[in-house]
């Protein structure tokens, strides 16, 4: 893999992601919905679209109710939806430009999903769920097993690669979902509601993974409505009626994530 | 992705749904295995027809009584003069004819046999000349032929089909032995061989007997039934017809061949007329089965659309993932493939199982090619059908395959 983890933060690093503009609506006419639209354009109704820059080694929670637009949002940064208007560069490529052939290609390398109802393939063993990004990418047998056991090892399912979905908790298949993300080693780690559907205790185990990840320098975006959720990323936005209404620090964008970090910085 | 991957993801795909994939399958397999069963019925019967005519002898002519545009104007205009011993001389020695082999006037009639206190009515009773048992491929399987001395001398000597021989002596051995035929004694001489019965007469329930003997014990002296003919080999058998007509024209002394009082059957001819019916049973029985495999092929189609609603959620995981379109449309092309494969391939075995029984009477005979054709046709049909599903599963946009509930 091309990303090489860099420590060092760069005099003007590439943002991870740089939207500009976007905007995200379903329907004609009078009866058009703005999932995403930004602040209005002066003196008109017109949407400006939303703006927004995501840096290297980032920990972003977006935040927001049900109908605000953050999983449309999530659903545009992760190529798996396109916007109405506007640009969105990924790792510096602009994705508006891509085929759908390109496009499974960006999705495959530079991207890792979480879903908040873990979407593993049914009737598949952990292990092959975890190679199944790899097998896409080309990866050789050998080195997908490798590979896969390795990213098993790291969220603690080594032992339970053989196991399908039905034969796993609720907390060990999103930890599944994570190693399935994180096996390729992609730009950007998106989790929509990743603890959404697990209880305390899993949700504890599946943030300290996520937490840990960006502590090695992977740019996280996390959607989530839970404060206690949040608490754990650098950076907070909030959207409401597909709007950042506001975008508060945390912890520095080089620094360990809040949780982890010596100081126990509260939100 | 690797060939092997993609079909370990098909196989599981099936085995998940093994009822509906046993169902599915059980259509192509029923489509396969009537196209090769029916095609071989048909192949059977036609070739059992062929092989009861080549055993009458495919260079056999028949002259029987009547017109060749049907009797009835013939009889209606009182000109039909009988087929008579006479005209089967008149052929006999007609010098010139390099075509014509032997002649034989034959007279049939039916009439009960007694042997002992067995009494059995055999399906005819034939007179005839010596050249008859070649000409009409009958063979003595134990015992002699009568002689052209036997007919001199109107001796009562009787040659037995097996069917007769079987029905009167059982395992007795018939020849030396006397029989009653309708009052009159003949001396078993002969027993033929059996040919073995195709259609509902049994060519083997005969007695055949001198021809002056059964006249004069039977049917009198007068017309004969028909009058068999040799032909010196099979190409020769338009020649000799041609001989015959002509021959015949002159001793019923008819000027136009057009009202002919006769008939001539060519045993080559006959063959032929069979064949393109049988081949037409064939072509329809074979035209029924491949719309049962089309059926299965729909099956395919209807099953793997249901499996693309199913699965749309997992299609979009998939997307997710990276898949591209093309792994996304060969798993599930190679899944309707491998339903279309394994189906074809157990209906080939039903259908050369299946071949091994007679059925309504025929031996089938599988042809080969029906074998290849049926299975690739079926295999053709699985990738066809399996397409359009395959290509809405790989065209579906991920966001909206992931939100399918």
């Amino acid at each position: 893999m091309r990303h090489v983890i860099d420590k060092r933060v760069p005099a003007h690093p590439v943002p991870v992601i740089r939207i500009s503009r976007l905007t995200k609506s379903y329907g004609h006419g009078d009866a058009t919905v703005h999932a995403l639209r930004g602040p209005s354009r002066p003196g008109t109704d017109e949407p400006e679209g939303v703006s927004l820059d995501i840096e290297q080694g980032d920990y972003v929670a977006v935040m927001g109710s049900s109908g605000s637009g953050k999983s449309t949002l999530m659903n545009i940064l992760g190529c798996l939806d396109v916007p109405t208007s506007g640009r969105y560069l990924l790792d510096g490529i602009d994705v508006g430009h891509l085929d759908e052939q390109q496009l499974s290609l960006v999705r495959n390398r530079k991207i890792g999903f979480v879903f908040q109802s873990f979407n593993l393939v049914p009737r598949t063993t952990a292990l092959a769920q975890v190679e199944l990004p790899l097998a896409y990418a080309g990866v050789r047998a050998a080195e997908r097993r490798r590979r896969a056991m390795a990213a098993l090892s790291l969220v603690g399912l080594g032992e339970r690669a053989g196991h399908k979905p039905n034969q796993l908790s609720g907390g060990q298949q999103q930890r599944v979902a994570v190693a399935r993300a994180l096996v390729t080693a992609p730009a950007l780690l998106l989790a929509d509601e990743p603890t959404g559907n697990l209880d305390s205790r899993s949700t504890e185990e599946v943030l300290a993974l996520i937490d840990g990840l960006n502590a090695t320098g992977r740019t996280v975006v996390l959607i989530t409505h839970e404060d206690e959720v949040a608490r754990h990323a650098k950076r907070v936005l909030r959207l409401v009626d597909g709007q950042i209404v506001s975008d508060v620090r945390q912890a520095p964008v080089d620094g360990p994530p809040p949780v982890l970090s010596p100081a126990g910085v509260m939100a | 992705m690797i060939l092997w991957q993609t079909l370990r993801f098909a196989a599981g795909g099936l085995i998940a749904n093994k009822v509906r994939s046993a169902l599915t399958m059980l259509g192509v397999l029923i489509g396969v295995a009537s196209v090769i069963l029916l095609l071989a019925v048909g192949n059977g019967s036609s070739q059992a027809v062929k092989e009861s005519i080549t055993s009458l002898g495919t260079n056999s002519l028949t002259v029987s009584t009547g017109s060749a545009f049907g009797g009835a104007r013939s009889v209606a205009s009182g000109s039909v003069k009988k087929l008579t011993v006479a005209d089967a001389k008149a052929l006999a020695s007609d010098g010139d004819s390099a075509a014509i082999r032997s002649v034989a006037p034959v007279v049939t009639t039916s009439t009960t046999a007694l042997y002992g206190n067995i009494s059995y009515s055999p399906g005819s009773v034939v007179g005839t000349y010596p050249a008859y048992f070649e000409t009409a491929n009958q063979k003595v399987a134990h015992g002699d032929y009568f002689t052209d001395d036997d007919v001199l001398g109107s001796r009562k000597v009787a040659v037995l089909g097996a069917t007769t021989a079987k029905q009167l002596f059982d395992a007795e051995d018939p020849v030396g032995k006397k029989i009653v035929l309708g009052g009159t004694p003949f001396t078993v001489v002969g027993v033929l061989q059996a040919k073995g019965g195709s259609g509902f007469t049994d060519p083997d329930d005969v007695v055949i007997a001198p021809l002056p003997t059964v006249q004069n014990a039977f049917t009198g002296f007068g017309a004969v039934n028909q009058i068999l003919v040799q032909a010196s080999s099979a190409d020769t058998t338009t020649a000799a017809q041609s001989e015959i007509t002509r021959v015949l024209l002159g001793t019923h002394a008819i000027a136009d061949p057009a009202k002919a009082d006769f008939r001539i059957t060519n045993q080559a001819s006959l063959l032929t007329a069979r064949e393109s019916t049988t081949k037409t049973f064939t072509v329809l029985l074979g035209a029924v089965a491949a719309i049962s495999l089309l059926v299965g092929g729909i099956g395919i189609t209807n099953i793997m659309l249901v499996t693309v609603t199913e699965r749309t959620r997992e299609i979009g995981i998939r997307k997710a993932l990276g898949a591209p379109r093309a792994v996304i449309l060969g798993q599930f092309l190679t899944e309707s493939t491998l339903l279309s494969v394994i189906g074809a391939g157990l209906g080939v075995a039903a259908g050369i199982a299946g071949s091994h029984f007679s059925i309504v009477g025929i031996k089938p005979v599988v042809i080969p090619e029906s074998v290849l054709g049926a299975f690739g046709i079926a295999v053709a049909i699985g990738l066809f059908f399996g397409s359009y599903p395959a290509n809405r599963a790989a065209s579906l946009r991920p966001i909206d395959a992931l939100r399918h509930e």
